[in-house]
């Protein structure tokens, strides 16, 4: 499959779809970041979590067509408003949902991914009913568009260069926060001895909702981010969920690190094999691969070793 | 009750109830479309006996059934395919003798794969041991390296996804998003009359019976009572000796088998076979049918299917869009509310109130309290 190409159009073949396969990465990270906060360190499985980054995305979009409509002058900046919204709505629903119902399945993680399920089935009608079945795409501000020409053969998309610098800040927020912050701390505590850590006076309960509350928060950015690349609709989400678990199981669940190794493999080698296969062989191909490894290593490639 | 006793006294009438149910108030009491219907919904009823054995006894959730319905399906789709594109039926085609889809993506000769469906019996023999020889090997990989519980689901989703988008993108080897339509006969015999779905429902009823049987005969075993063990305190049935990845592997590999049954039942009563019921979506709808039958409850698998699916039927009739909203709340309530379904509310509610009636205790439990002695 090689032989077909030059030396030179391969390299700008590999580079191509390489950057393709940052953006995929940066969608992957973005989600897998809040997935691998509530699996990872609540061991919640959350199948409703493609449905909260739809609720992000629907909010930046009725945000955009809110500043399109009524502060045309400030369009350019609405994204970053956007963010913060999306942030709060899919936040404050994921706090709900754990004060509603999460929060009384914790011994029972089969039967969380069942209750889970159930509420992904109910957002989405509720999404078809209220926002209506077609796919909604926002209008980027002017300086998102075009792209750069790095060499004659190479061009890399600017809203691609946004996502993907915008997915390094948030990882390196949410890297801080829970490994340098006190409450960070904390909710590693929890995740390694809910017993003891409530002994030492730590509010497990509160440090559960909000930590919910953080990942859903997170996957609401998410979505957020991926109107820059893609368009929307009340079934979206469920299209990368499985993905998305796959990304955080094979990165060993506990380790943020491993789910950015983990979404990074994942995302360049189904680009790569893109480009030469057809779209679904490569995906085939990947997630096969993916879980042929899981098979022979089923801890993850990093494992936090801790005893429980 | 002694445990080699085969089935204790109500569960032998609960099983003649349900084949009274299915035997003969169903077929009498609706007309042949109705029949048919129902015929369809207790194919799924496989699937939910196999998740009872596998997910309520053995505790291991799959969340990738349709895997096992959808390749036990294929296989006799196959074959049924294969007698339907006989050279006389498809001489218009640029290649006679191969079924129509693979005429449309240029594929001039029939594959390897398809050819052991040529002859009735290997069908049969392949729609078991495919499906259970793939499970053999998820289930070799996953147990013996101990891996379980929600890791075992996601990546028992993971295989559905794969094999839906295989399916869906080898369109030239197995009919693509479509399926493989337009099934005529079986060895000769026109699968489509009115006369042919009606001896097909019976069939279907009595291989559920049967399976049904197998699975009270699997529950009252020293192996049922291992796995019931083993789900409380997997290690200390390890450290009793017990090799428990073998018990999980052989659970897992009879829920397979049982799904392939009931697939192969599906191609022939409905006549089309589609990766519509291998994905996600519709593996995790099987689990609900469990869940609200019950999960302990070999024959509230039947009745928890038929009824979420009666509901289905009849909410998409009239409202299709309250159906994902009452099906995604039946999902929460009966994980929240009644986490033993309706075998939980029959035991707690109704069973009392007849052992009154008929002015005897109930002698037996059910399923839901491991019963006799812990393995020791």
């Amino acid at each position: 499959m090689f032989s077909d190409y030059s030396l030179a159009e391969l390299g700008s073949i590999f580079v191509m779809q390489g950057f393709a396969g940052l953006i995929l990465f940066s969608v992957f990270v973005l989600m897998a970041l809040g997935l691998a906060i509530i699996f990872g360190q609540m061991g919640v499985i959350n199948m409703a979590h493609g449905e909260f980054m739809i609720l992000g995305a629907y909010v930046t979009y009725f945000t955009s067509q809110f500043f399109l409509n009524y502060l045309p002058s400030l369009f350019g900046g609405y994204f970053f408003v956007a963010m913060g919204l999306a942030f709060l709505a899919s936040g404050a629903l994921g706090m709900f949902i754990e004060w509603a119902m999460i929060r009384h399945l914790y011994k029972r993680p089969l039967d969380t991914l069942l209750a889970t399920w159930g509420l992904s089935l109910i957002l989405q009608q509720l999404y078809r009913s209220f926002f209506g079945p077609r796919e909604v795409g926002v209008e980027l501000p002017e300086w998102m568009m075009g792209s750069i020409a790095l060499t004659d053969s190479v061009e890399v998309q600017i809203n691609g260069l946004f996502v993907m610098g915008l997915t390094t800040v948030i990882t390196i927020v949410v890297a801080l926060l829970m490994y340098r912050s006190r409450w960070g701390k904390q909710v590693r505590a929890v995740v390694q001895n809910r017993i003891m850590a409530g002994a030492v006076g730590i509010n497990t309960e509160k440090v559960d909702r909000y930590t919910f509350a953080l990942g859903c928060g997170i996957a609401g950015v998410a979505g957020s981010a991926f109107t820059m690349i893609g368009s929307t609709g009340p079934t979206s989400g469920q299209l990368y969920i499985v993905d998305t678990f796959l990304v955080v199981v094979f990165g060993g669940a506990a380790s943020l690190l491993g789910t950015i190794a983990s979404a990074f493999t994942i995302s360049q080698a189904q680009s790569t094999m893109e480009f030469f296969l057809s779209g679904s062989m490569a995906k085939v191909l990947t997630l096969l691969g993916v879980v042929g490894i899981l098979m022979l290593r089923p801890q993850g490639l990093f494992t936090l070793k801790v005893r429980r | 009750m002694k445990s080699t006793a085969f089935l204790s006294r109500s569960e032998w009438i609960g099983v003649a109830i349900v084949a009274a149910l299915i035997l003969v108030v169903l077929p009498l009491s609706v007309d042949g479309f109705r029949l048919n219907l129902v015929g369809k919904y207790l194919t799924y009823a496989f699937v939910a006996l196999g998740l009872v054995m596998c997910w309520g006894y053995g505790g291991i959730l799959s969340l990738g059934q349709g895997i096992f319905f959808g390749l036990g399906g294929y296989c006799m789709a196959m074959f049924l395919k294969l007698e339907a594109s006989s050279v006389e039926n498809t001489k218009i085609q640029s290649t006679p003798g191969i079924p129509d889809f693979m005429d449309w993506n240029q594929i001039t000769a029939l594959p390897w794969f398809w050819e052991p469906f040529r002859s009735l019996p290997m069908t049969i023999i392949l729609v078991i041991a495919v499906p259970v020889f793939f499970a053999f090997i998820i289930g070799f990989a996953m147990f013996t390296r101990r891996v379980g519980g929600t890791y075992f689901a996601i990546i028992t989703q993971a295989i559905a996804a794969i094999l839906t988008i295989l399916i869906v993108g080898q369109q030239g080897y197995t009919g693509g998003i479509n399926g493989i339509t337009d099934l005529r006969t079986l060895n000769g015999w026109d699968i489509r009359t009115d006369d042919a779905k009606y001896i097909l429902y019976f069939v279907n009823a009595g291989l559920l019976l049967g399976c049904v049987l197998i699975a009270y005969f699997v529950k009252h075993s020293k192996l049922g009572r291992i796995l019931v063990a083993m789900r409380e305190k997997e290690d200390r049935v390890r450290f009793s000796g017990y090799s428990v990845a073998g018990f999980k592997i052989f659970v897992f590999c009879l829920a397979a088998g049982f799904s392939a049954i009931g697939g192969a039942m599906f191609a022939l009563q409905v006549g089309f076979m589609s990766p519509s019921f291998v994905g996600i979506v519709p593996s995790i709808e099987m689990v609900i049918y469990t869940a609200v039958g019950g999960r302990l409850s070999i024959l509230g698998a039947i009745y928890g299917t038929l009824l979420v699916n009666w509901a289905k039927t009849s909410f998409s009739e009239s409202f299709p869009e309250l159906w994902l909203l009452g099906l995604g709340g039946l999902f929460i309530a009966v994980v929240l509310a009644f986490p033993n379904g309706l075998a939980g509310l029959y035991q707690s509610y109704v069973e009392p109130r007849l052992g009154k009636l008929t002015g005897k205790k109930s002698d037996e439990t059910n399923g839901a309290l491991p019963q006799g002695s812990p393995a020791e």
